[in-house]
């Protein structure tokens, strides 16, 4: 915590005529929603302790689109996108990380036939690269033997099939690992996605992020983790919901690899 | 004289065989009327779901007791069939059993069969019970009332006859074949291995050998004309799929679930504007085709959608699995993939008939789009895609609330005030909420 965030711009970057091996892409959530903004600084944290040479876009940085291409609202979309592939490609972007699977599914999949591609991972993944890699090192620390479940966000399992590289982290974490009744190609959605975040859900007799908070429970867990700054707002209120804020936090795998090496 | 049943037979036949290639055409002429889309890239892959998927039935069994049990109805349906094939030169030549030279490989396959039929018989009468009895849940969803739920029974009722009857059939024949009854009984002994209906031949003690062939007949005949009867029902019901599952898995998508179509229409638009070059005011080039009214944005009626997703919708067999999966249903809103899925169907139907009667598509002030599906399903979803991976063969509901979202948002402007209100943030300051831009990187320095 004593070290200053080391989070340098695109911009700088170019300034010195360098190029970063990869963009950090923060997406909406992870700069402006307070909860999210601490999975973005303990990422950027991990990233300063493995040396990795990366960069942000800061202020050139716009939503990727997600949330109005899944709302119907494709013109949208497409200006979003097309601006944005302009700045990246601009600065010769090539390879993208973002702890956001909404983000990462949009770069990843939706960019390219307008003309956007890059190699884009999912945080999760690329801190499973840095563990492989010898860049860094994770011990469980105060997680060891913690009762933990992973909540898959849609758009990083169903939608993309990376189901393994948060998981591995959590073993590295040595947790004691418990699966929900529903999870990985089975796994309740938060009640995020599509658009939904950014309005009142129609009328039912439920909220979705309660039901899959239910789910969580029944595994009998100390810590939710979440791999999606919107599933871990949803699993948070629906813990809230659940008035088991006290016992259970719910934390991005970054803010737990982050917290157990002490970063 | 006597060739009149063999007459009466191929009458039967022609009608029955007929009538379904009639129907056939009315599926292609519907299926047809959806907009063009191309799929036929990555055969091999295509093949090889289209083997897991549909032939191997690979996701049935991710629910293992309705998977197992459906496996056993669709093994027994498709190796039965190789019966009727002897049942049809029989009434067709006037012959007894004609396929019985092939000897103990015969007693083989009329053994299976036996087996097949009685396990089939079995597997229905669970599924009878799923539906009436137990009361599974994705059986009693609102749009299971009425026509759905009688179609599913119907179905039902269908095989246990004809299984009870093709055993009946056996046993007579078999009970015929040991009285020695001309016709029935051959010079080389038994003909067939009767495993599972020797055993109600004490239901047919003591009957006389015209008794007993009069069952035989009719046992016989009735379950050859219900096989017709069944086979021209496919096109009314639900059970379309055991045709169409194959298809509907080779043209399924295949890019990841994730990824959504960019509306090409809409790229134009967008390269047009992001183009320095271009000239607003300039009139088309010289010799330039008329190209017609813009295209509509996304789908409000049936024509709209491209045509896979029609024939996801005559695929599909309303089991329930993907509204069982899904968030929305779950937490009791509206929506329901599976009534996704089924008003695609109907609404196409009410269309193919519109056709039929005036020639071409006569305006009839209907549309998918809130006359069969409301704004309220289509507002719930979350795009999870819970849905696409629950399906047993690879129906994409979700690219139908997509089409109709798009038709909502960018023809109605009738998104929900929040969605508005969103979009319109990151229209102007680059995120779904007020925030500044140019505050983006200010996570960096708070503590």
């Amino acid at each position: 915590m004593s070290e200053a965030l080391r989070v340098p711009t695109m911009a700088e970057y170019m300034a010195q005529g360098k190029k970063p091996e990869v963009l950090f892409w923060v997406g909406c959530a992870g700069s402006f929603d307070d909860r999210a903004k601490k999975i973005t600084k303990a990422f950027a944290r991990i990233l300063n302790k493995a040396n990795v040479d990366f960069a942000v876009l800061g202020a050139e940085e716009s939503c990727t689109g997600d949330p109005a291409k899944r709302a119907g609202n494709e013109f949208l979309f497409q200006m979003q996108a097309v601006t944005n592939i302009e700045v990246l490609n601009a600065y010769e972007i090539k390879k993208v990380v973002t702890a956001c699977p909404h983000c990462f599914n949009t770069l990843k999949n939706e960019y390219p036939a307008l003309g956007g591609n890059y190699e884009v991972v999912h945080h999760t993944t690329f801190l499973k690269s840095l563990l492989e890699d010898g860049r860094l090192t994770v011990e469980g620390g105060k997680f060891k033997g913690k009762r933990i479940t992973f909540h898959d966000p849609c758009y990083l399992g169903r939608a993309n099939n990376v189901y393994e590289a948060p998981r591995d982290l959590l073993r590295k974490l040595e947790v004691e690992l418990v699966e929900m009744r529903k999870c990985k190609s089975k796994g309740l959605c938060c009640g995020a996605g599509g658009a939904q975040m950014f309005k009142e859900p129609e009328p039912g007799n439920k909220d979705v992020n309660v039901e899959r908070t239910e789910q969580a429970l029944e595994t009998k867990p100390e810590i939710i983790a979440a791999g999606c700054p919107f599933c871990n707002t949803m699993m948070t209120d629906g813990v809230k919901n659940k008035e088991k804020e006290d016992s259970i936090e719910v934390m991005d795998i970054a803010e737990m690899i982050a917290s157990a090496q002490e970063l | 004289m006597q060739y009149i049943p063999n007459l009466i037979f191929l009458i039967i036949l022609v009608l029955g065989v007929g009538f379904f290639i009639k129907n056939i055409k009315k599926l292609l002429r519907n299926i047809r009327l959806g907009k063009d889309i191309d799929r036929s890239d990555n055969r091999p892959v295509r093949w090889r779901n289209m083997a897991k998927i549909a032939l191997g039935q690979y996701k049935m069994v991710t629910r293992p007791v309705s998977g197992i049990l459906h496996v056993v109805v669709y093994i027994g349906f498709i190796i039965i069939n190789i019966e009727v094939l002897e049942i049809i030169m029989d009434g067709l030549f006037g012959t007894h059993r004609i396929f019985g030279f092939l000897g103990g490989l015969y007693n083989f396959l009329i053994g299976s069969f036996e087996i097949l039929a009685f396990l089939v018989f079995v597997a229905v009468v669970v599924f009878w019970l799923r539906r009436n009895v137990i009361r599974i849940k994705r059986f009693l969803s609102p749009e299971m009332k009425g026509w759905p739920k009688m179609d599913g029974n119907l179905i039902l009722y269908f095989e246990m006859v004809l299984m009870t009857l093709f055993l009946v059939m056996n046993a007579t024949d078999y009970q015929l074949q040991l009285n020695g009854a001309a016709h029935y009984a051959s010079g080389d002994g038994i003909v067939g291995a009767f495993p599972v209906s020797q055993y109600l031949l004490p239901l047919f003690n003591g009957l006389s050998d015209s008794a007993l062939i009069l069952i035989e007949r009719s046992a016989w005949w009735v379950h050859i004309i219900g096989i017709f009867v069944f086979l021209n029902y496919l096109y009314y019901s639900k059970h379309l799929h055991i045709l169409l599952a194959f298809p509907n898995t080779w043209y399924a998508k295949l890019k990841p679930k994730g990824e959504l179509d960019n509306l090409q229409s809409v790229t134009d638009e967008v390269m047009l504007m992001m183009d320095p070059n271009a000239d607003p005011f300039a009139a088309p080039a010289d010799g330039a085709e008329e190209t017609g009214d813009p295209e509509k944005f996304g789908a409000s009626d049936v024509t709209d959608l491209n045509w896979v997703q029609l024939m996801n919708a005559y695929s599909c067999t309303e089991c329930g699995r993907c509204t069982s999966e899904c968030p929305a249903n779950q937490t009791g809103k509206k929506l329901s993939p599976r009534k996704v899925m089924m008003d695609t169907r109907d609404r196409l139907e009410e269309v193919g008939k519109n056709i039929e009667a005036n020639g071409s598509f006569k305006e009839d002030g209907k549309q998918l789009l809130d006359d069969y599906i409301t704004k309220e399903e289509l507002w719930a979803c979350t795009t999870c895609n819970a849905c696409t991976e629950a399906c047993p063969i690879s129906i994409d509901p979700l690219s139908i609330i997509m089409e109709m979202r798009r038709y909502m948002v960018m023809e109605e402007s009738s998104a929900p005030t929040d969605l508005n209100n969103a979009m319109t943030n990151i229209e102007n300051n680059g995120a779904p909420w007020p925030f500044n831009q140019m505050d983006r990187a200010n996570w960096i320095n708070e503590s």
